[in-house]
């Protein structure tokens, strides 16, 4: 099959189709829709509580839909959830390390987790991408924040997965670390990984995407490409979005 | 085989982050330690009373440490967001609470040892009989107290009262488990052959062996909501 044609017959990296989440008679999610082709970044946008956070979980499995059906690389996330999981790379609010336990013993043990192949020199080369190589055996408890996000960029990265969630990945981040998560997401982008990424930072998140999206009160009020966008035409539009959308 | 390695490597995090800190059994053994203590101002040793009152006493102390414990083990799970961590493995979540469940077994047991020969001194036990049995009865004890603990102490972590919320969730659920092995304990302490314990120990083990399998199936839906 030429390289062409294996193109046109691989599935969407991630097809949502009439999503909804709801917690009793509060809907998070109202029938979301979407396609993301593999290689694509993402970025969406919306207030707090417009159900950006709740979406990415539930892309995750973390979290159930009420409705709706999702496929991931092709995978139907009900059932299969676990093979999934394998593919993607997430990075929250929360760094997902244990504070009594040293840098290289977390990614020895999120290695275990992922079958990861070869993992001590895996653990060592991460360690290294992730300028931590000298606090290796040091406990994460006695890292700086910006120290803690960079081993989570490092536990993300340690499966080499297709598909990345990013969720405020720059929240409480110092210079060095945002500007090598920036420099690492760029690296990401030229691989032509999926990305999704969740941000309040309009310009940066622009910069970054193939397309933006902005989530208001559980649905998408706006689906546009990021090349047919200037930056501060968007922050303005954004704003009257949510502006209209909280009246 | 692969499943295997993921529950050691699970259930060694929760061991190596634990024997570091110190942090879970040095409150769980200091709390059935002061039980024991202050029963012992209570009863005189080798009387009547206390060989009645003295299993209930010592599971007392096993049941309130245990539940600091559960609820402890779990918290640290979800500080740091370490729980969606695992969530997000591809791991199969019954395999994360198998791991979970035998990390605080061991806990729990751990705290068990020396809160019996505290309770054996105090109290002027003779330790020479029945000490195999004692040592059975807690083992199957604690399996089904830790591992419907453990469901329900990943039920209560993410609620607002969730000190309060899981020994109201727990105990009911535990009666049966509290009652066999608090009779059991008895019997073995009294010198009570295996076929005199046998239906408190069949009782235990029937709990154990339904509670292990209903909780692995429902884990992820706990977790998952």
């Amino acid at each position: 099959m030429s390289p062409a044609a294996s193109e046109v017959a691989s599935p969407p990296a991630i097809e949502v189709i009439n999503l909804v989440k709801s917690f009793g008679t509060f809907y998070a999610l109202r029938g979301i829709s979407l396609t993301v082709p593999a290689g694509e970044c993402v970025s969406i946008f919306g207030p707090n509580g417009a159900g950006k956070t709740t979406f990415l979980r539930i892309l995750s499995a973390i979290s159930r839909s009420t409705s709706g059906d999702i496929r991931i690389n092709g995978l139907p996330l009900k059932g299969q959830s676990e093979k999934i999981r394998r593919q993607l790379g997430v990075i929250g609010h929360q760094t997902f390390l244990y504070d009594d336990l040293s840098a290289a013993e977390n990614l020895k043990f999120y290695a275990r987790m992922y079958d990861v192949p070869g993992t001590p020199a895996r653990v060592t080369q991460v360690l290294e991408e992730v300028g931590l190589a000298k606090r290796a055996n040091d406990r994460v408890r006695s890292f700086s924040r910006g120290m803690q996000q960079r081993l989570a960029i490092g536990r993300a990265m340690l499966h080499d997965p297709s598909l990345l969630f990013l969720d405020e990945p720059y929240t409480g981040l110092d210079q060095h670390a945002a500007a090598m998560l920036t420099s690492w997401l760029q690296k990401l982008r030229t691989e032509r990984r999926t990305i999704l990424l969740v941000t309040h930072d309009l310009i940066q998140g622009l910069a970054m995407a193939d397309r933006v999206m902005i989530f208001l009160r559980g649905r998408i009020a706006l689906e546009e490409k990021a090349a047919n966008l200037e930056a501060q035409q968007f922050r303005a539009l954004y704003f009257d979005l949510v502006a209209k959308g909280e009246r | 085989m692969r499943a295997l390695r993921k529950l050691f490597a699970l259930v060694w995090k929760d061991l190596l982050a634990e024997f570091r800190t110190k942090e879970l059994l040095s409150s769980m053994l200091m709390f059935a330690l002061i039980v024991v203590v202050i029963f012992n101002f209570t009863f005189e040793a080798g009387s009547m009373a206390t060989r009645e009152a003295g299993p209930g006493l010592l599971w007392v102390a096993f049941t309130f440490a245990s539940v600091l414990g559960l609820h402890r083990s779990m918290v640290h799970e979800v500080e740091r967001g370490c729980l969606q961590g695992l969530m997000l493995a591809p791991v199969d979540r019954g395999l994360l609470f198998l791991a979970k469940a035998i990390g605080n077994i061991i806990f729990i047991f751990i705290v068990e040892i020396p809160t019996f020969l505290m309770y054996a001194i105090f109290f002027n036990l003779d330790l020479t009989t029945g000490l195999d049995k004692v040592a059975v009865v807690f083992l199957l004890g604690t399996i089904g107290f830790a591992s419907v603990g453990t469901l329900f102490s990943a039920m209560s972590v993410n609620t607002r009262t969730r000190e309060i919320m899981l020994p109201v969730l727990l105990f009911p659920i535990q009666v049966p488990v509290i009652l066999s092995a608090v009779n059991a304990t008895a019997g073995a302490l009294a010198g009570q052959s295996w076929s005199e314990l046998g239906n408190w120990l069949k009782l235990l083990v029937a709990f154990d062996l339904i509670f292990i399998m209903v909780c692995y199936v429902t884990f992820e839906y706990v977790l998952e909501e």
